[in-house]
């Protein structure tokens, strides 16, 4: 039986909506591609990838992409330690002491904390937190990781918190009744039970965190310096590798050339970071999932 | 609903202003011009440029300039490709960018609008550092030192074994060529690990909260941000000479003292607004240069530009 057009045309629209957004990935991705294979066949990938320095822009030109990676990861790494423990225990705090109400109040509160702009964040870093840490840490320079990483940190709590917290909420009633019945406290209930089954979807919360603090871009260019350098000595200016992307975008490189395709050179290796990321999650939630009926 | 609300809107600010144009044609100070100049190029003329167009803004209210900060080199490739009025210059045209011009049949008059002293700067509550040679400052910031010179100490032995955090304009930026050649040697041609950014902020920001820092830029933001920066001495084997006015004008503060310019284009000088602007801005850039932190010409100067403006308009 033929369908009506009128279902048909809504079916095409919905089918054409799908394809848009795989298409836009697709494109990006073929983008990235066609202007990075040029900037490989100039620069080798070995020392793309094991040179320690990083200065593309200037006479001695070395592409070293580790100076920008280090400074990836450093950023990233502080905004972890801040953001998974916090995040993880407001979320057991929500999912197992909060009463339902409080829960409802606290956890939208909680996720304005995500819908702050960067850019705000960026400042925040650079003009409140800088200053206050320069106070305990003699000697910290005015753009660092430090500061960056922690209100980074900060920024990705909801996303921990809010992930986690539903995974947690996700156990059944029964386990922690079991529990209970077992004679053990709310605490052991909530760390030995509901965490351990909860746990693929806490691992999942935190390695999207993670790949959100990986592809962040304002608050490193405002606070962490732009400055690429392979360390993981968080009191000093460095780069990540969005940092530089905006650097590179917003100065005055001619299209075309070698120093203006480092720039897809650059957004490759963070692609392929943040994707490995993603699919890691993926895998873990699909093989790590404990099921209960 | 929202939709009607805004039309609203639109139409009432429409109305506003035709009434605002209205007032305004009565005014009685000369002929009301109207029209968008648009101007790019060198940080470090923007101050002076800014300030211009805010007092040309009292008594030509409907021309709107909107000036950008895309360097030096930034802004003559816009110039060349013939989509700006005016280039803030904080060095001459290049030849290659000369070449660009000619190629779009761009013409275009330099003129002289003030002198710009480089700022050496540190961090008030740096103890150490009063004068730096020229000899030094070469040797932090020659490509050579790249990934090598890393630690006070090892410019001067006396000074802490610290590591150097060091800031300065990026490579658009006509403040870097003007440094690096007189400086190094050769324009454009400096390390590459220091903190670079077009955005003299970003800078001052940066050395006004590091203890380690050591950067340079126009003199004109030392002047703006006086109490976050230690303005450090420059020794060319006559002694620590610090850029003022006197010391910049008397070419004393060499090398890091220079000449900027604006560049204007011919076709756009046919514009009733860019024309008095521009005269506008050889009549008190004396006045509003130094204002800003610049060294003004001699006022016989001055007026020696402006002639060169009104005989290329012809």
């Amino acid at each position: 039986m033929a369908k009506p057009v009128k279902e048909r045309i809504i079916e095409l629209f919905l089918k054409g909506s799908a394809i848009l957004t795989v298409g836009t990935t697709v494109g990006i991705i073929l983008v990235l591609l066609s202007e990075s294979i040029p900037f490989f066949k100039e620069v080798s990938i070995v020392e793309f990838l094991t040179d320690t320095e990083w200065t593309p822009l200037f006479t001695t030109k070395r592409f070293g992409i580790l100076p920008l990676i280090s400074g990836t990861l450093l950023v990233t790494f502080i905004s972890v330690i801040v953001a998974v423990p916090l995040g993880i225990i407001i979320a057991i705090f929500l999912s197992e002491y909060a009463s339902p109400k409080f829960r409802k109040t606290v956890k939208p509160m909680l996720e304005i904390l995500a819908a702050v702009p960067t850019v705000v964040y960026g400042f925040f870093a650079l003009m409140t937190v800088t200053p206050l840490l320069q106070m305990i840490i003699p000697g910290l320079s005015g753009f660092n990781s430090l500061s960056a990483g922690i209100v980074m940190g900060i920024m990705i709590i909801p996303l921990v918190t809010s992930l986690s917290e539903d995974a947690m909420y996700a156990v059944p009633k029964s386990l922690r009744e079991a529990s209970f019945a077992m004679g053990a406290s709310r605490l052991q209930t909530a760390f030995k039970v509901v965490v351990p089954a909860a746990f693929s979807g806490i691992v999942v919360s935190v390695i999207l965190a993670v790949a959100r603090a990986i592809g962040e871009t304002m608050i490193v260019a405002i606070a962490a310096g732009q400055q690429p350098r392979l360390t993981f000595d968080p009191t000093v200016p460095i780069e990540t590798i969005t940092a530089y992307i905006v650097q590179v975008s917003s100065g005055d490189i001619p299209h075309g050339s070698l120093e203006y395709k480092t720039i897809y050179a650059a957004g490759i290796t963070l692609f392929v970071l943040t994707f490995s990321l993603n699919s890691l999650s993926f895998f873990i939630r699909r093989k790590f999932q404990e099921k209960y009926q | 609903m929202k939709t009607k609300n805004v039309f609203a809107i639109g139409l009432l600010s429409l109305a506003l202003l035709s009434c605002g144009g209205g007032k305004k044609q009565q005014n009685t100070e000369g002929v009301q011009l109207q029209g968008t100049i648009e101007i790019d190029g060198s940080s470090t003329v923007y101050p002076i440029t800014e300030a211009v167009a805010e007092e040309f803004k009292k008594i030509q209210p409907n021309v709107r300039v909107s000036i950008g900060v895309s360097g030096t080199g930034g802004g003559f490739k816009k110039f060349g490709r013939n989509e700006l009025d005016i280039n803030n210059a904080s060095r001459p045209i290049k030849t290659k960018e000369i070449a660009i011009c000619d190629s779009n049949k761009v013409e275009y008059v330099d003129l002289t609008i003030a002198y710009d002293g480089l700022a050496v700067i540190a961090n008030p509550q740096n103890t150490w550092l009063e004068t730096i040679t020229v000899d030094e400052l070469k040797k932090i910031w020659e490509p050579a030192a790249q990934g090598k010179i890393m630690r006070w100490n090892q410019i001067r032995s006396e000074w802490p074994d610290k590591e150097i955090h060091l800031f300065g304009p990026g490579v658009a930026s006509g403040t870097f060529d003007y440094f690096t050649e007189a400086i190094v040697g050769e324009s454009g041609s400096s390390r590459g690990d220091f903190t670079a950014s077009e955005d003299d902020h970003v800078l001052v920001q940066g050395v006004a909260s590091d203890i380690y820092g050591l950067g340079f830029f126009g003199l004109a933001y030392y002047e703006e941000n006086m109490n976050k920066l230690k303005l450090i001495a420059v020794d060319n084997g006559k002694g620590g000479v610090k850029p003022t006015l006197e010391t910049v004008a008397s070419n004393e503060y060499a090398p890091l003292s220079r000449p900027v310019f604006i560049y204007v284009n011919k076709q756009a000088t046919k514009r009733e607004e860019v024309k008095a602007f521009v005269e506008f801005y050889m009549k008190n850039a004396a006045a509003l240069s130094k204002d800003v932190g610049y060294i003004p010409l001699p006022d016989s100067l001055y007026t020696k530009e402006l002639e060169k403006f009104t005989n290329f308009v012809k």
